[in-house]
């Protein structure tokens, strides 16, 4: 789908290249179909290597939630701020931060979209972080 | 009577910990040592020179006291050169991960005598210095980059639990106060003072709905075991405690990947079905347990992972006052790891160090009356790795 020539394969840091560029990618194994979600080389369900990039629409519900109150020396400064789990359309899942107003207005099934926000970062990782919104 | 079908793995024939607690001046290898004499100290007819023919150690992280490789320090410390001393890695359940090994050792006559054991020297750093350490046994790249702390990863799990059952707080504060009582008994406990519900209630939020009291502490800590041959335990003690069944699984170590529709921990499930089949035994057999509290929420969700009682009714276990020290099946006698403390490489050792005590009679004021069979539940990460040992006292 969004093949380009500087793709680097089905891994993490490929990932997260994408999300810089706006887009939410998995892999899909052609061979069985199945929907690979963190990406990775190899399909863990039937080991074959011939996948395809497929962007997701980025559209989910919350799973569960959390406030973090105590965080690392990195994220301390943004605490509270609430992480959920969010499980998209698609039928696959993921982490990322909330940023839907307060933290009490979260709520298990509330309909979230996908988006990226930049890290300022000098060195590795040097990735965008991934941040859920109320859906539109 | 049971109907004792398990035949004996392995057997404990000596057990030895050092004091949990922050241990100013002291390194894992002294703490070792700590544990090493008590465990010579309850069995005067081990020769460790000539009997012991490995050492199986569990450690988490050379970065909490820059220094790893523990195999050959704890050999040369422990006067046990040149015996193969391996070291085993698998978060919060590295010692269990020892456990596992010495057992298959010598239910397949590799070995006929071992140490089996687990350090941890966590309070050379500050408390959020070793929580981002102990972070690593999480998803890097996935979950600790969008935020998520380890003690985030359980509350994660805790308000699913909360949301799908009707647990409360106050459900999870109970099993703090709980596990603070027994502590308060157990002389090598970290926290050796109870804790009231008012007081675990008040307490600040680490990651809600988890408060500080809901969590482990940061402690320095020593374990050990010596494992025989089932054959030959009598010829160390008069008492020993076999292991009659064992289970060991891993599920995924991303949060994104927890199941929580039902809201278990799917390797502890597995660990336990495995450990029980070997045993012969079913969760109604088990008279007490030790558990991996590192965070409340997990103790409740491993009453139900174990089989101690069906799917949502852990509340009702503390409660009704099911698990505690008078209930039909006490939990965490030794203070768990809210309590005792949880030097990560060691609690899986420290947990069945707790059982052979009960089922030795040593266990002093905590002592239950009449136990055969005791089962300890270690997990590594967010239960992404699980281990399940059964043991019963020697008949």
């Amino acid at each position: 789908m969004a093949e380009k020539p500087q793709v680097q394969g089905f891994t993490i840091d490929q990932f997260y290249r994408f999300c810089d560029e706006g887009k939410l990618m998995a892999a899909r194994c052609r061979k069985c179909r199945k929907l690979i979600m963190p990406p990775r080389p190899l399909c863990p369900n039937c080991y074959s290597d011939n996948l395809e990039w497929t962007q997701l629409r980025g559209e989910g519900k919350v799973v569960t939630y959390t406030i973090i109150h105590i965080s690392t020396s990195e994220l301390q400064p943004l605490t509270p701020y609430a992480v959920a789990v969010v499980k998209l359309e698609e039928g696959v899942s993921l982490t990322g931060m909330m940023r839907i107003g307060k933290p009490d207005e979260i709520k298990i099934g509330s309909k979230v979209s996908v988006s990226f926000e930049k890290v300022e970062r000098k060195k590795w990782p040097i990735r965008p972080r991934i941040v859920f919104k109320a859906a539109q | 009577m049971l109907d004792l079908a398990g035949k004996p793995l392995a057997a404990i024939v000596s057990a030895g910990s050092s004091r949990f607690g922050r241990r100013e001046g002291l390194y894992w290898r002294e703490l070792f040592l700590e544990a090493f004499k008590d465990v010579l100290d309850r069995c005067p007819n081990l020769n460790p020179k000539k009997d012991v023919k490995a050492v199986f150690l569990g450690m988490m992280s050379e970065g909490f006291e820059k220094q790893g490789h523990p195999g050959p320090t704890i050999a040369s410390w422990a006067g046990l050169m040149p015996k193969a001393c391996i070291r085993t890695e698998s978060a919060c359940a590295s010692a269990g991960a020892a456990v596992r090994f010495a057992v298959a050792a010598i239910a397949a006559g590799f070995y006929d005598i071992v140490l089996v054991g687990g350090v941890e020297k966590m309070t050379n750093l500050s408390t959020a210095e070793a929580t981002e350490l102990i972070s690593t046994a999480s998803d890097f790249h996935f979950d600790q980059w969008n935020g998520l702390t380890f003690p985030g990863l359980f509350a994660l799990t805790a308000t699913a639990y909360m949301h799908k059952y009707g647990a409360t707080e106050e459900d999870l504060a109970r099993i703090a106060v709980k596990n603070r009582g027994n502590g308060a008994l157990n002389p090598k406990a970290h926290f050796q003072k109870p804790i009231t519900l008012e007081e675990a209630l008040n307490a600040r939020f680490i990651a809600w709905p988890l408060k500080l009291y809901d969590c482990c502490p940061i402690t320095d800590g020593a374990s050990l075991l010596v494992l025989t041959k089932p054959r030959i335990a009598r010829k160390f003690t008069d008492t020993p405690v076999y292991i009659i069944g064992q289970g060991y699984a891993c599920e995924s170590i991303l949060a994104s990947e927890k199941d929580y529709d039902a809201v278990r921990f799917v390797a502890n499930v597995e660990a336990s079905k495995e450990a029980y089949k070997m045993a012969g035994l079913k969760p109604r057999n088990i008279d007490f347990a030790e558990v991996h509290d590192c965070f409340t929420i997990a103790e409740l969700i491993a009453y139900e992972d174990l089989g101690f009682c069906e799917k949502g009714e852990g509340a009702k276990m503390i409660r009704e006052g099911t698990v505690e020290r008078e209930g039909k099946i006490p939990i965490n006698t030794s203070g768990g790891l809210i309590s005792r403390g949880h030097p990560v490489g060691a609690t899986g050792v420290c947990q069945l160090h707790e059982v052979y005590l009960q089922l030795t009679g040593q266990a002093g004021n905590r002592q239950l009356k009449g136990v055969k069979v005791g089962l300890t539940s270690n997990i590594g990460g967010i239960g992404a790795s699980a281990v399940v040992t059964i043991c019963r006292r020697g008949g």
